[in-house]
Formats: structure tokens, C-alpha cells, sequence
């Protein structure tokens, strides 16, 4: 199973002193969070992609990569890319390279995000919201998958000849989660194409995830992927830990009080009874996340939201050293232990590539407009064919 | 026979309140009209739930205790609302219940209106502020509203509300049933004996 952190991204006033954090000093924080959660031993980084204040990370594939090169195991994800307003070519052509750069040590979660003011921006309609989700991923699919794509849809100017580069490393593509919060339509999805879903989890009460991944689990096993109990499920999380309970209560609660989404509506207690918030002690947390299970059956991967709401990155830091230390591993144990051997783990590159028998270099080398000459024709004969093709033209 | 689920909508706040009194008035004239069938009565007053009204507004997702409650609405065969009129239109608290039930809640369900107000200039409302609302929600608002002002809680004689209260239930009712409505009196079948008339003139 795998546990890291997944991050907004916003750029939020700390409540307890007033001071709001420049956009500078919240970019250089999300990569100390990240490398923190791989010192501290995470197995995931992911980062969302925003395109309007409160938020920064506009440009995700340009911060993965630069923590990929500063990290060694840490798998880059994000949370999420917003298929619905992003160009999939761009997609394909941004995380194919981050994938080259990363060795491998990268995935990505679709979803739809934005409000209805950021689809305009990017020539979209919110309306068309699931239409566009569905549409812009059907392209990326065939893009990684396809080398040389013809293609036509509602929503982007039709593709003719068209190769995404560079080419998936190893001839693999990044293995696809798709996270949604409520709608049916992308479990569906996820379970068409057999990729993974994560339910977002946070917002909402535990009865709503469990239909969810229900119905995804139900649709995996119909579309033939595998049992319902092998489909590939992440769920978030939201914790504050101290030792003591009550400090942890005590210190998180102007936070959470004046938190964007649901501050200023229910109380800390309301909503850590109503939905998988917990703050407290380490190991409350650990009782908590192993409840999930209950109602999400065995599944492959937890990430939590730990940055979030004006917490100073100290703070942050202290957070993950927490779930570093006392958490993840007693989780680790204990989730393993519970797990049945016929449940796969979520796919890495590693195993999508031993699955496939072994990688290839797909790249594609261009013909040259002009004379027809390719690198690939290196052979004597394609040669000896191209210099009297170029004889008799002369 | 299944019992027939009547959901009963109040938004009043003070205690005790005109407008529950209303509805209560409201659903007991709708439950007489309506029998010999059993009636299964569900009353949401929406005080209590206000607080979990605003969190919803903010969060997106229901408490369980404002959950069982859009339930019984979302579950109803039939609603009877009432609310009180503050500035020309339903409360808010009443209109926080109407936002987050369910998308098609009400669609096709029949709904019987009534609102309380400090006077009779504000009877309107219902028809201005409460039927486009429930026209908007699909619902098949009954034609018979109830409207009471303070004074109608004074007097049989001002706004006749005990009256208005049973024809608006008999209504209701047949509305719900799909009855054909009751077989209109013909005046010259029988009369009302005189001495009726000349008791209330002599009074």
C-alpha cells in the first residue's frame, strides 16, 4: 500500500498570526514538503493544478520535475490535472517528459476541477464539464498509446498524423487515477479504462465514498478488469496530530475555523464525526485510517492533505515527521496484514513494465520532409535505396 | 393499502409559532379529507435544523439529523410547507431548506402552501413569492393557498381561516387522490334554512 500527501496548493492567511505567506515563499514550501515526505520516508507527492489566486501551482509538471530532481524514490502524482480545461496533447506531450525525467517515478490523477470562471479562460464551458473529461481522456489514452493518432472530437481542433512526443518511457504510459468527489460519471470512467479512482474523501461523509468506490469496484469487475475487490482505489485524508489529543485539537482548531470550504460552518467536532477529519493523537489516526477499510474495502493507496488552511510549513513539517514516524509504519503493518494476497498493489512503472514482458524504446524518429531520410534507416540497403531516390530526383 | 406519507414543512421560529400552528391546522384538515387512508405525518420544523442548514449551504453535504428530514421530504407523497413572510417573500431559513433538498425533490409532488404574516396586505406573497418557487421545483402546487394574518387568529368571523383551512385540505386531498372534486351544490336542490341566515343577522 502506499501513503503520502497530496497538497492544494493555496495560498492561505495563517489565522493564528495574520500573516499571509508570498507566492514565492509557498512554491519553495511545497518542495520542502515534498522532499520532507520522502525523508521522512512517504511513498507519494502529489500537487494540484490551479489557475487562479488563492492557488500557485499553475505549472505542476515544472514543479514535479524539479523535485524529481531532487529526490530518488518519492513517486510524483498530482491532485489533479484538470483534463477538463488542459489541452491533452499538452497533458500527454508535459507528463510524457516528466515520466523520461523521473525515470518512471511518476502517475497522475484526472479531475475536473475549476469553477466556472476558469473554463472560459481556457476556451471551456463548465457546463460541459463531464463531456469534457470524457472527451480530453479518450484523446490522452490513444495519444501514449497510439503513435500516430487521427483524430476528431467537440472540443479541440481534430488531429490528423498526429505523434505526441516524446513517447511514453519503456513504451509505458503513466499509469491514470481518476479522482472525483461526487460524480458517478468518472467512477465510471476509471472503471471503463481500468485505471484507478480516488475518492477525494475529505469533504464529504463516509456513506458517500462508500457508494462511490462501490460503484467503481461493481463497473472494474464488469468491464473485465479483474474481481470488484482488485480494482485500484486511493482515498484522502485530513489529519492534525499531536501526542496529546487536546493539544492537537487546541492548536488545529482557528485553523479549521477559518479553513477555505468549510469554515465558518460546522464545528471541528461536527465534521471530524461527519467525514474522515481527524485531529488528534498519533494513534487515533492510525484507528481512524485503518476504519476506512471498512467501508472502502482493501485498498492501494492513502495520501492526506497536511498543508493546507495557513499552517506554517514548520508546523507542516512537524505534521509529517509525525506520520513519518509513528504513523505510516504502523499502517503499513497493519494494512499488509489485513490485505488478501489476490489484491494487487496500485501499478508503478516497475510492474507495468514487468507485466509487459519488458520495456522498448518507442521513440519516433521523423522523416525528413525534404529527402525522406530517417534515423531509423541506418540499415545499407534502406541507405543504398534513399542515395538512388536522391539520384534520380536530381 | 400502503399508509400515505404527508411531509409537513415549517419554517416558524418564535415558540410557539402561528406558522406551525398553521401547519399543523393545515395537515389535520389534509389528513380528515383524506381519510378512511392511513397518514403517515413527518414534520420538519426547520429551526431545528437551522444550523445544519448554513453548514450544508457551506460543506455540501447534510448532517444526519438534516438528512432523515430531506428524506421524509424527498420520500413524501405529498408536502404541506408553511412559512411565515418576512419582507414580501418566504423566510430564508425556509428558502436554505428549498436549496439544498435534492435536485427533482419535489418534481411531481403535490404541495399545499400556506404562510403567516402581521397582516392581511401581505397575502399576496403566496402567490407572488411561494408558487413561482414551487412552480420552478416542478411541484403540483395546489390552487387553494392558506393564508393567515395575525387578525385571522382573533376571529372566526375576520378571515373565516377555520373555513379556508378545510377547504384547502379538502382540495388537497382530492388533488392528491386524484378524486373528482366534490359535486358542486346546486341552489336550487335545497336551501339553507332561514333560520341560519337570520341568526347571524340578528347576532
Amino acid at each position: 500500500m502506499q501513503f503520502g500527501i497530496f497538497t492544494v496548493g493555496d495560498v492561505t492567511t495563517d489565522p493564528t498570526t495574520g500573516r499571509t505567506p508570498t507566492e514565492h515563499e509557498r512554491i519553495t514550501a511545497t518542495v520542502a514538503i515534498a522532499k520532507k515526505a520522502e525523508e521522512v520516508g512517504l511513498d507519494v507527492f502529489a500537487t494540484g493544478q490551479h489557475h487562479n489566486p488563492p492557488f500557485v501551482p499553475s505549472a505542476p509538471t515544472t514543479t514535479l520535475a524539479f523535485i524529481a530532481a531532487q529526490t530518488e524514490r518519492i513517486l510524483l502524482s498530482t491532485s489533479t490535472t484538470l483534463i477538463t480545461t488542459t489541452d491533452p496533447v499538452r497533458i500527454a506531450e508535459d507528463y510524457a517528459t516528466l515520466q523520461h525525467l523521473s525515470d518512471g517515478r511518476m502517475d497522475l490523477m484526472m479531475g475536473r476541477g475549476n469553477t466556472g470562471p476558469v473554463y472560459p479562460w481556457f476556451g471551456k464551458d463548465i457546463r460541459d464539464g463531464i463531456p469534457l473529461a470524457i472527451e480530453n481522456y479518450a484523446l490522452l489514452h490513444r495519444l501514449w498509446r497510439e503513435e500516430v493518432v487521427n483524430w476528431q472530437g467537440q472540443y479541440r481542433t481534430p488531429l490528423q498524423g498526429f505523434t505526441s512526443t516524446p513517447r511514453p518511457l519503456d513504451g509505458i504510459p503513466p499509469f491514470v487515477w481518476h479522482g472525483s468527489i461526487r460524480s458517478p460519471e468518472i467512477a465510471e470512467q476509471a472503471a471503463y479504462y481500468g485505471d484507478g479512482f480516488f475518492s477525494n474523501h475529505i469533504f464529504w461523509p463516509a456513506s458517500h465514498t462508500k457508494q462511490m468506490v462501490q460503484l467503481y469496484r461493481r463497473r472494474f469487475e464488469h468491464y473485465g478488469h479483474g474481481s470488484a475487490d482488485q480494482a485500484i482505489v486511493g482515498l484522502g485524508g485530513q489529519v492534525f496530530m499531536r501526542k496529546n489529543s487536546q493539544d492537537a485539537v487546541r492548536e488545529f482548531r482557528p485553523y479549521f475555523d477559518n479553513a477555505p470550504v468549510y469554515g465558518h460552518g460546522p464545528s471541528l467536532e461536527e465534521f471530524t464525526r461527519q467525514t474522515p477529519l481527524t485531529v488528534g493523537s498519533p494513534q487515533e489516526v492510525i484507528e481512524r485510517t485503518l476504519s476506512f477499510r471498512d467501508y472502502a474495502g482493501d485498498y492501494q493507496r492513502q495520501l492526506w492533505l497536511m498543508d493546507h488552511a495557513g499552517l506554517p510549513l514548520k508546523t507542516v513539517l512537524e505534521q509529517l515527521d509525525i506520520l513519518g514516524e509513528e504513523v505510516v509504519p504502523v499502517l503499513r503493518k497493519e494494512f499488509a496484514a489485513l490485505k488478501p494476497a489476490h489484491v494487487p498493489d496500485a501499478p508503478t512503472h516497475a510492474s507495468l513494465l514487468a507485466a509487459a514482458g519488458g520495456g522498448h524504446d518507442s521513440t519516433v524518429h521523423a522523416v525528413d520532409d525534404v529527402t525522406g531520410a530517417s534515423p531509423e534507416a541506418t540499415q545499407p540497403t534502406t541507405l543504398d535505396r534513399t542515395r538512388s531516390t536522391l539520384e534520380v530526383s536530381k | 393499502m400502503n399508509p400515505f406519507h404527508l411531509a409537513v414543512i415549517t419554517a416558524g421560529v418564535t415558540q410557539p409559532s402561528s406558522t406551525r400552528l398553521l401547519a399543523d391546522r393545515l395537515t389535520a384538515a389534509t389528513v380528515a379529507a383524506l381519510a378512511p387512508r392511513e397518514v403517515v405525518v413527518e414534520v420538519v420544523d426547520v429551526r431545528e435544523v437551522a444550523h445544519d442548514l448554513t453548514n450544508t449551504v457551506l460543506t455540501g453535504f447534510a448532517s444526519p439529523e438534516l438528512q432523515v428530514r430531506l428524506d421524509a421530504i424527498t420520500e413524501a407523497d405529498a408536502v404541506v410547507v408553511a412559512t411565515p413572510i418576512y419582507a414580501a417573500s418566504y423566510s430564508g431559513l425556509f428558502k436554505m431548506l428549498v436549496d439544498v433538498l435534492p435536485t427533482d425533490a419535489l418534481r411531481d409532488t403535490p404541495v399545499l402552501l400556506g404562510a403567516t404574516g402581521g397582516t392581511a396586505r401581505h397575502s399576496l406573497a403566496v402567490d407572488h413569492a411561494l408558487r413561482p418557487l414551487f412552480a420552478h421545483l416542478g411541484a403540483l402546487v395546489a390552487p387553494v393557498a392558506v393564508f393567515a394574518a395575525s387578525e385571522d387568529w382573533g376571529s372566526t368571523e375576520a378571515g373565516r381561516l377555520g373555513e379556508r383551512i378545510e377547504r384547502a385540505g379538502r382540495s388537497f386531498a382530492a388533488l392528491v387522490t386524484g378524486q373528482p372534486r366534490a359535486e358542486r351544490i346546486d341552489p336550487f336542490a335545497d336551501v339553507t334554512p332561514f333560520a341560519a341566515p337570520l341568526a347571524g343577522a340578528r347576532r
